[in-house]
């Protein structure tokens, strides 16, 4: 009994390591003194190049091209993909079936197929590939998951929940902003997270929706050749970190509510 | 007992309350399509119910009583007929826009918001004045004996609590009348008895029509007033609890309602107010006259706990038939003989346990069964 669970929190820790292992290293090489253009061996701790952060003007764009992007996304798929949980979670519809198709082959298909025929889609309709597509492309395969974590808190709820409510004086309106979507959140802002994560580092569907656009993983994409600078690793780790404290604070208040 | 009926039953309001019944059902249907089929959850029910009174519809599952109640709340629209609310026609208002609230089976607690702010719910909706609001909050809280536990949030709260919550929440908004849905469904048995109390306690402190739904037939003999009796989409029986129990108006109710003897025979003779009904070798069932003549064929139930068991023959005026005993089940305060008929009818008799270690009779003994005249009851009469 003592020896399986020595080996279980040996497991354990091994695991962590394995998933931590990248990310504290592109956190360490942010601090790295390196001279060489490639960031790769250990040269010693400097700060400097958190006071550089901003040398490279075609970097920071891409970065708040990337963030942008990845906050209307969030914000549209949430939205959509939200209504389309309730709707699948709630009700019975012609066309449901194929709803959920649709869905789950957005969610399934590889993205090299999505990229290469939204590439095509939009040539053909002749939109200009830039900006705008990459968030309508993002869109395109975020509100799936939203859809889907959503749906799934929706069919989880007792509806005579949202009947007291009605009974009790609220309009359909005020019932929903009250009650349904109160109950719903922790589904929607599990969503919202998903869709962000997944728009900020996506590189294959980006590269082909892109045009003269680049974004963070496209241009780091671009560094790798003539070597990636330490400030990539830094403002990789402030997203890392602005990502886990959401998902902190995120499970704290999940931890309250339920 | 002008309010008795078979049937959809009167829309009479209960003898010495208001004239306009709180609640008015008035031949309500309500059918659904289920694989292309129509199906009547609700075949037609017409009942009133007074202001104040504690009302049951009582029923097996299936029955129509909860569809029916939902159409009193306005979360089914009838297919035809109108529900009135103190003489307003409400069939075509949205549950939020009626003046009466419901406790769900579930309770249907809000999960993401604590006691206080659950019960002030409704109040907050009407825009009522937020000291008000404290007020009343506080005094229904205290009604339900949940002072203290404004800050916890419902899953934080025992079943009982949680159903005193949503007792509160309905309450606190003074309706017009109060529809319950088996709302003591969830809690053991303990509790269940505790919280039937409390619930006649809480309606008499308010004054609140009570409309009680639940298949529980104990539940709505202790607390009810009068108990509408529904099967299959209809109201077999609306009357008083005693005259439910004492004079089924159907099979059905007679059946359901207690446990209950039935015995056909056809008159024999009529000997004053008193039809005789030959059953078995030299017995007869005694049973008010009525309208009926030698010859017809009549259905009469008797109560268990009305028959006397003995082993020779009654003496007097009596209802007196033999049978075998086929079983004996000790109950403890009382015990639970089973009584084979000649003709093949079995007959459940209880008797109290007065004495110690005495039981009137054994398993394959040849015993009388009588009882009193006004205890045969004829179905339908």
């Amino acid at each position: 009994m003592r020896t399986g669970d020595r080996l279980l929190r040996i497991y354990v820790w091994l695991v962590l390591a394995w998933l931590f292992a990248p990310i504290i290293v592109m956190i360490v090489f942010g601090f790295n003194d390196t001279r060489s253009k490639s960031n790769v061996s250990w040269q010693g701790f400097t700060l400097a190049w958190w006071g550089r952060l901003d040398e490279f003007p075609l970097l920071t764009a891409a970065v708040l091209d990337s963030i942008t992007i990845a906050l209307l996304v969030t914000v549209i798929a949430t939205v959509l993909g939200t209504l389309m949980g309730i709707a699948l979670g709630r009700h019975r519809f012609r066309g449901q079936a194929a709803t959920n198709l649709v869905m789950f082959a957005a969610i399934s298909s590889p993205e090299l197929v999505m990229g290469a025929s939204l590439l095509s889609l939009f040539v053909s309709m002749g939109v200009e590939t830039g900006y705008w597509t990459i968030v309508v492309a993002h869109v395109l395969f975020a509100v799936s998951f939203v859809a889907v974590t959503v749906r799934a808190r929706v069919v989880g709820l007792d509806r005579s929940v949202e009947e007291a409510a009605r009974d009790l004086g609220a309009t359909p309106w005020v019932t929903f902003w009250r009650v349904t979507l109160p109950m719903i959140l922790p589904g929607v802002v599990a969503g919202a997270l998903l869709a962000f994560a997944l728009s900020i580092d996506d590189f294959v569907i980006t590269q082909f929706t892109s045009g003269s656009t680049t974004t963070f993983p496209l241009w780091i994409y671009g560094a790798v050749r003539i070597g990636v600078p330490p400030q990539v690793n830094i403002l990789g780790t402030l997203i890392f970190a602005a990502g886990a404290a959401i998902a902190v604070v995120n499970s704290i208040n999940a931890r309250r509510r339920t | 007992m002008s309010d008795t009926q078979a049937g959809t039953g009167a829309a009479a309001a209960a003898p010495g309350l208001s004239p306009v019944p709180a609640i008015e059902l008035d031949g309500v249907v309500k059918e659904y399509v289920a694989r292309g089929e129509v199906v009547q959850a609700v075949r037609g029910v017409t009942l009133g119910i007074a202001a104040g009174e504690f009302f049951s519809l009582l029923g097996p599952s299936g029955c129509g009583k909860t569809t029916t109640m939902r159409m009193i709340a306005g979360f089914e629209e009838p297919s035809r007929g109108a529900v009135r609310l103190h003489g307003h026609d409400v069939t075509d208002v949205p549950p939020d826009k009626r003046d009466v609230n419901m406790v769900f089976q579930s309770y249907a607690l809000f999960p993401h918001m604590d006691v206080r702010e659950n019960v002030a719910f409704g109040l907050r909706r009407r825009k009522v004045a937020e000291a008000e609001i404290r007020r009343r909050v506080g005094e229904m809280l205290e009604i339900v004996d949940l002072t203290g536990r404004e800050k916890r949030r419902p899953r934080e709260l025992s079943g009982g609590q949680q159903q005193r919550v949503a007792l509160a929440r309905a309450l606190v908004n003074k309706p017009r009348a109060l529809l319950l849905d088996e709302p003591l469904g969830a809690l053991d048995l303990k509790l269940r008895q505790a919280m039937q109390v409390e619930l006649k306690r809480i309606q008499r402190e308010v004054g609140v029509t009570f409309v009680y739904v639940t298949h529980d037939q104990n539940e709505a003999l202790t607390m009810s007033e009068r108990i509408a009796v529904m099967n299959d989409g209809l109201v077999e029986q609306l009357a008083t609890p005693r005259e439910v129990y004492e004079r089924p108006a159907t099979p059905f109710v007679a059946g359901f309602i207690g446990t209950s003897n039935l015995l056909t025979g056809t008159v024999e003779r009529i000997d004053g107010s008193t039809a005789v009904l030959p059953l078995g070798a030299g017995g007869r069932v005694l049973v008010e006259r009525g309208g009926r003549q030698a010859g017809d064929a009549v259905v009469v139930t008797v109560r268990p706990e009305k028959i006397t068991i003995s082993a020779g023959e009654p003496e007097g005026n009596l209802s007196a038939v033999r049978g075998t005993v086929s079983e004996v089940v000790y109950l403890g305060t009382s015990t639970s003989y089973a009584v084979g008929l000649a003709g093949g009818e079995e007959v459940t008799v209880f008797q109290q346990n007065a004495h110690d270690g005495i039981t009137t009779a054994e398993r394959g003994d040849s015993v009388w069964l009588s009882w009193q005249q006004q205890y045969s009851y004829a179905i339908g009469s």
